[in-house]
């Protein structure tokens, strides 16, 4: 399933990174239309890495949206560098995705 | 995953959570955010900090249920920049801070909230 967009674009000695994860982020504190509390269901750790090394890491609460979307910014870097997302939840559930950085 | 942070339910509490003592205002820290929301549920924040030697940037919405947002570890490979999305449950302060060199600088900025995207 996918469940991630990811890429990479190297412009001016930047890589630019735009990643959109398809995830519910739920806080634990939604009903539903029944008035069922939803249960918590949101990524808790994400990782990214070029060509196998990590450059930046993030932990998250339930206070970032629901499918998140993200834009980072790496030093310098090569077309063909690969760039891997990584997103675990608090349900233990995880995915990867790698792209390959395009020239500006 | 740091639970006594992400799961405090004040601001100040978050703050403990992630070993912050003090902190200093700086104009290093450009955070780049709507001042008025429509919707709380996706609210796009842009944050960069110019401050050397940046090693993580955290994201507080001082009256979220859970204030803590996120807390982004930069690497020297990475800028010391993102971009994401956020709820907020209603018009408050969005704290930016940042850690560098073992110290911790912030920012802050209003936003009008007109509908909670907290549920």
């Amino acid at each position: 399933m996918a469940t991630m967009k990811l890429r990479a674009r190297l412009k001016n000695g930047i890589t630019e990174v735009k990643a959109l994860i398809i995830h519910p982020m739920e806080t634990g504190r939604r009903l539903d239309d029944a008035g069922n509390t939803v249960p918590a269901h949101f990524i808790q750790q994400i990782t990214l890495a070029r060509n196998g090394q990590t450059v930046l890491e993030a932990q998250w609460g339930t206070g970032i949206s629901k499918d998140p979307y993200l834009t980072f910014r790496l030093r310098d870097g090569a077309a063909g560098d690969r760039i891997e997302l990584r997103w675990v939840d608090n349900l233990g559930a995880t995915d990867t995705i790698e792209s390959a950085v395009e020239a500006g | 995953w740091n639970r006594k942070a992400f799961e405090a339910e004040q601001a100040e509490g978050a703050l403990q959570g992630l070993g912050v003592e003090s902190e200093q205002v700086s104009e290093q820290i450009e955070i780049i955010a709507p001042q008025f929301a429509e919707n709380g549920a996706v609210i796009q924040i842009e944050i960069t900090s110019r401050i050397p030697n940046t090693e993580s940037i955290a994201i507080i919405a001082e009256k979220n249920p859970t204030p803590l947002i996120a807390d982004f570890q930069f690497t020297p490979d990475a800028e010391p920049f993102v971009i994401t999305r956020i709820k907020m449950a209603e018009t408050a302060d969005i704290k930016v801070l940042v850690k560098a060199d073992g110290r911790y600088f912030s920012a802050t900025r209003h936003i009008e909230v007109a509908i909670g995207g907290c549920g």
